[in-house]
């Protein structure tokens, strides 16, 4: 108990310091959550709209528990497969990502993906079946309908944008096997947080502890005023 | 007198049930239609049909001289509109909802246009209101409100009144008989309620089975039924 509480003071010292190299894995990590994310949402939501409308698909009974099993991928296991995929002999080799912040964003984008897929196509199939013929009748072409919709899912949308972000950005086992841990290359929060408790750093992994679930809580903030703003509870 | 729909020998099957089964039907420009009847009598199909939602199995159904084929343009669609029972209504506020039926058809989102119809029916202090905090026939009004901001040529109403108290069925059908009388909307309303119909329509219809069983002027129809299943449903016995 001692050692938290000393760890916990020598934390918030570290923090007022506000080193440079903290400063620089925080970016890091952003810039890698943001850009992942950014990916999913864009692949991932017209995508799960369109699954979520074209209720009579054929092969649907095979694809949605494909999504679902996609939306409890082990990061570790996305890790290894896209570390298998990018090193050397694999057969994106040559792109030379391994051990870059853009393999971490691959194998990132790979465990959002599922999750924005199968949480909008949920939202979307959450909307009132007959929308669809009640905004035809005021005259809606295909394409308002399916905006109209989406639009109308809106709530169960953000939180699929919540689920991939926290999942993401609290991720450690596919970062770390992609990315390397690199000081000053692919040093993220949590990759940094293993290394230093291991380490015996009490304080600095403390530290990042903290500032990881601070960045959680106040993107969670700024999403959870949207919902709010969009008519939610 | 012209005709906005005829129809001749229209069908709508589902699998092998006959849903609808009507020879000839001739709905007139301007005039209010009510069309009552058991439950199941294919009433709703038939507002569908009328509302280019489905195509017929077989037949023909001209609107305003043009046969109709299985997806018309849109601008001919965008003439015509259906009030539900259940107003299906977006989870936004009062106002974006009457709004919503302008932004479908392209057009900038008149607001004069939107404040005149809540107004009109009785929603102006509700107009910034989640319709989530709206009762049942507030919802309505809000429907109604989004079917005749646009001005259709054609408003459809299914059991438009269904669950309402009577303040809100009196309210409702003033309006559609205002808007009828001002800007010469043809009305369709199916009502599961003879009278209703009776205080409504110029000419009244009984279906039964798919089947369009008498059609006459209202009064007519009321008071000197011609066929023994329409005197029979009038006296409130179970038909079928």
């Amino acid at each position: 108990m001692e050692t938290l509480g000393r760890a916990f003071g020598d934390a918030l010292q570290l923090l007022w310091s506000m080193d440079t190299d903290l400063f620089e894995i925080v970016g890091l990590t952003l810039q890698v959550t943001l850009v992942a994310l950014a990916i999913a949402l864009l692949l991932g939501i017209p995508m799960g709209a369109a699954l979520g409308l074209a209720k009579h698909l054929p092969g649907r009974a095979f694809i949605v528990p494909l999504i679902y099993t996609g939306m409890g991928l082990p990061p570790v296991a996305v890790g290894l497969f896209t570390y298998l995929f990018l090193s050397n002999q694999g057969p994106l080799g040559s792109l030379g990502w391994l051990f870059t912040p853009a393999g971490m964003i691959v194998a990132q984008t790979i465990i959002a993906f599922p999750l924005v897929l199968g949480l909008t196509m949920a939202a979307v199939q959450g909307v009132d079946p007959d929308l669809p013929l009640q905004m035809r009748s005021l005259g809606a072409t295909r394409r308002q309908i399916a905006l109209t919709t989406l639009v109308e899912s809106r709530i169960g949308v953000t939180a699929a944008v919540v689920a991939a972000y926290g999942s993401i950005i609290s991720e450690v086992g596919a970062v770390m096997l992609v990315g390397g841990n690199i000081e000053g290359e692919t040093r993220v929060l949590t990759t940094a947080i293993v290394l230093e408790t291991r380490k015996g750093n009490f304080a600095l992994a403390l530290a990042l502890g903290m500032i990881l679930l601070t960045l959680a809580f106040l993107t969670n903030l700024v999403f959870h005023r949207l919902q709010v703003r969009q008519g939610g509870p | 007198m012209t005709n906005a729909y005829t129809l001749t020998h229209v069908t709508q099957r589902y699998g092998d049930r006959c849903v609808v089964d009507v020879a000839s039907l001739r709905i007139r420009t301007g005039g209010i239609l009510g069309i009552v009847g058991p439950s199941g009598a294919g009433k709703s199909t038939l507002l569908r049909l009328l509302n280019f939602l489905e195509p017929p199995t077989e037949g023909q159904i001209d609107y305003r001289g043009t046969s109709i084929g299985g997806d018309p343009p849109l601008s001919l669609r965008r003439e015509v509109t259906t009030v539900f029972q259940r107003p299906i209504l977006l989870r936004r506020s009062v106002a974006a909802n009457v709004r919503i039926a302008q932004r479908i058809r392209g057009a900038a989102s008149d607001d004069d246009a939107v404040g005149q119809w809540l107004d009109r029916l009785g929603l102006s202090d509700l107009s910034d209101a989640p319709v989530r905090t709206l009762s049942a026939g507030e919802a309505q009004r809000v429907a109604l409100a989004r079917a005749l901001v646009v001005g259709p040529s054609v408003l459809l109403l299914d059991e438009p009144t269904g669950n309402l108290d009577p303040y809100n069925v009196g309210l409702i059908e003033e309006i559609i008989r205002s808007d009828n009388t001002e800007r010469g909307t043809t009305v369709v309303v199916v009502t599961h309620d003879p009278f209703q119909a009776r205080r409504l329509a110029d000419r009244t219809g009984l279906m039964i089975s798919g089947r369009m069983v008498e059609i006459a002027d209202t009064d007519a129809f009321f008071s000197d039924p011609q066929r023994p299943e329409t005197a029979a449903f009038l006296r409130g016995d179970l038909v079928y």
